[in-house]
């Protein structure tokens, strides 16, 4: 004896569903809504994810930041990064005659400082740097030269320009040759960086000025630091692999020029792009992990939704469930039927849910000029958990079904 | 065909213990035609649950073709019906979404018939109970005597051994449930076995054999 076969239960279940499309369009809604939450929360999640690695990897490449840090003091406070000013240029010269894997060593200082120009101003960062910075970061010089050693050796004050401030001093026109003059002090424009863009959290990466390290220490930020202080040191590690090395031979090297004895704490900190964009990451991961979780609340609200109307379902249903019964119908083939209405109700919810979820999440990074990242494992994942919501939450009503005495089933009016 | 031994049924309904079958024995040949008549309470709907599979009893035999049905499991309890078991309601019971055609497949769906052959199946017994043209339409959109028609026609689906119906001109105009009851009597004649449920006089007479019931027993079995 074979019984029903499982394409014709799919078929009875099909059959109530579309009998009344509002209400199970109403049913499914929950569902929905739930899970076009979690595909827009993971996607815009993962986008931000992108944008934080791109914004970081454009900092440059093997890239290990090296900046000053207050000893913690007495009462435990602890300086902004930055804001010390332990790093000097004997720290340069030691990293670079010490640490092997080291291929750029690129000290720098930067100051804020009003520029004119034939009539023109601009506010801008004035960077002092030596010319390993264009390696150190990866930038390019667009037209005209970088400065070299023996500029800074003769205290020539010359410039290389980012592209932006071109552009607000001049307009369109080449400004190499022209003079410039940053805080009174007349510089002379020897390039014009390649530009580099926007960075994605909105800042100008091609407003700023480089100029020669010592001129900036001694012409534009002047008394405020020592006269062999620098801010940051930018090192390049020569490949990936190297970077954790490299970071290490800097820490050593620093602790001994710095004579920091063990179980003393570092006055400088050191930091690999690999570390910090890991770092990132984790907690942006964490976040859109959280915002889903938060999402899928109301994909068990959507459950609970089907659970309801399914109950409101079978009793209403009862005197038909009573007939199947009496013609032939085993419980399983009652549990079956019911069990799929409520788990087709809720997977084709999840499907919609997909859509506008993804709909929802490319929109947003449309206006919000976001990388749009798509969830690829958030189908699969959406349609088996909406799948499974419909399977927990209609169990209880079609196990209600299943267990109705046919004789009191037929008699209900 | 049908041996019953001291068939007795109880229910407990809040503290009280109702008895509807109280020790009933009878026997039912094959082919037979019969009336089972008595008042609301008096046992004759719980004696056609039991025949029918529906219920079980709470004390003795009952025994179909050989097979002990008082023992059968849910499962063998639902083939049961559906292979040996035509059922006729007196509200039709037909399932409001479906055509007529539809409707008489349903107990070949549960039998696991092929699409095709039960398709034909069901449109040759709607043709017997005269309904040929009818097919298609939904139960809403057919009459009262047509619609048991449809539902005599289901109950033949799966050729059963037993045709059981329960006060089956109860919702009918007297005219209508003279031909519904002309078509049981038609399939008596071509040899199925079957067993009115009513009150009422009149349908009783046009079975061949006739059992009273009063409160849980056999009160009168006669045959014309």
């Amino acid at each position: 004896m074979s019984g029903a076969s499982p394409a014709e239960i799919v078929r009875f279940a099909a059959g109530a569903i579309i009998a009344h499309p509002l209400r199970s369009g109403l049913t499914s809604l929950g569902v929905v809504i739930g899970v076009a939450a979690v595909v827009m929360m993971t996607s815009i999640g993962l986008g931000a994810q992108k944008r934080v690695t791109d914004t970081i990897s454009g900092l440059g490449s093997n890239l290990i930041i090296v900046t000053p840090l207050q000893p913690r003091t007495a009462g435990g406070v602890m300086g902004g990064a930055g804001s010390g000013q332990s790093l000097s240029d004997a720290d340069t010269v030691a990293i670079q005659r010490q640490v092997q894997g080291a291929a750029a060593v690129a000290p720098s200082v930067t100051g804020m400082a009003q520029v004119t120009a034939d009539g023109a101003n601009w506010n801008t960062s004035i960077v002092g740097v030596t010319p390993e910075y264009l390696e150190a970061r990866d930038l390019t010089v667009a037209s005209g030269r970088m400065f070299d050693d023996r500029d800074a050796r003769q205290g020539r004050k010359v410039a290389v320009l980012g592209p932006t401030v071109v552009t607000q001093l001049w307009g369109e026109a080449d400004p190499i040759g022209k003079r410039i003059r940053i805080r009174g002090a007349p510089f002379e424009v020897v390039g014009v960086l390649g530009s580099k863009g926007q960075s994605s959290f909105g800042r100008d990466q091609d407003d700023l000025i480089l100029a020669p390290l010592e001129t900036v220490r001694s012409r534009i930020i002047g008394r405020r630091i020592k006269a062999d202080s620098v801010q940051t040191i930018y090192v390049k590690a020569v490949s990936e692999e190297e970077l954790g090395t490299v970071q290490e031979e800097i820490d050593a090297v620093l602790r001994a020029e710095h004579k920091i004895q063990p179980g003393e704490d570092d006055d400088f900190q050191t930091q690999n792009l690999a570390s910090i964009l890991e770092a990132s990451r984790a907690a942006i991961g964490a976040f859109t992990v959280l915002l889903a979780a938060i999402a899928a609340v109301s994909l068990v609200v959507g459950g609970v939704g089907i659970m309801n109307i399914m109950l409101v379902a079978v009793t209403e249903r009862t005197r038909e469930i009573g007939l199947r019964m009496a013609l032939g119908a085993r419980r399983r083939d009652v549990l079956t039927q019911f069990a799929l209405e409520s788990v087709a109700l809720s997977l084709v919810g999840g499907l919609i849910g997909l859509g506008i979820g993804l709909l929802g999440a490319a929109g947003i990074a449309a206006i919000g000029n976001w990388p749009f990242a798509l969830p690829v494992w958030a189908i699969p994942v959406a349609l088996s958990f909406s799948s499974l919501v419909g399977l927990v939450f209609g169990a209880y009503p079609a196990w209600r079904a299943a267990r109705l005495d046919p004789i009191e089933a037929l008699r209900r009016e | 065909m049908i041996q019953i031994e001291d068939l007795t049924k109880t229910y407990v309904m809040g503290e009280e213990t109702v008895t509807a079958l109280d020790g009933v024995s009878l026997s039912i040949a094959r082919g037979e035609s019969i009336a089972i008549i008595g008042p609301s309470g008096s046992g004759k709907s719980t004696l056609m649950n039991i025949l029918g599979g529906l219920d079980r009893p709470s004390r003795g035999r009952y025994r179909f073709e050989g097979d002990e049905v008082a023992r059968f499991s849910d499962d063998q309890l639902a083939d049961f019906r559906n292979r040996r078991i035509g059922f006729v309601f007196q509200s039709f019971q037909l399932l409001p979404r479906l055509s007529a055609l539809q409707n008489v497949e349903l107990p070949m769906v549960y039998a696991g018939a092929a699409p095709r052959a039960r398709r034909e199946r069901a449109a040759e017994l709607l043709e017997r109970v005269g309904l040929g043209s009818r097919m298609g339409h939904r139960p809403n959109q057919l009459s009262g005597g047509q619609q048991q028609r449809v539902a005599i026609a289901r109950s033949l689906a799966n050729q059963p051994d037993l045709l059981l119906a329960d006060e089956p001109t109860g919702a009918l105009d007297s005219a209508t449930g003279v031909e519904v009851l002309g078509l049981f009597q038609k399939l008596n004649t071509e040899g199925l076995t079957v067993v009115l449920v009513t009150h009422d006089r009149g349908v009783a007479d046009a079975a061949r054999r006739r059992i009273a019931f009063r409160d849980g027993r056999v009160t009168e079995d006669v045959r014309s």
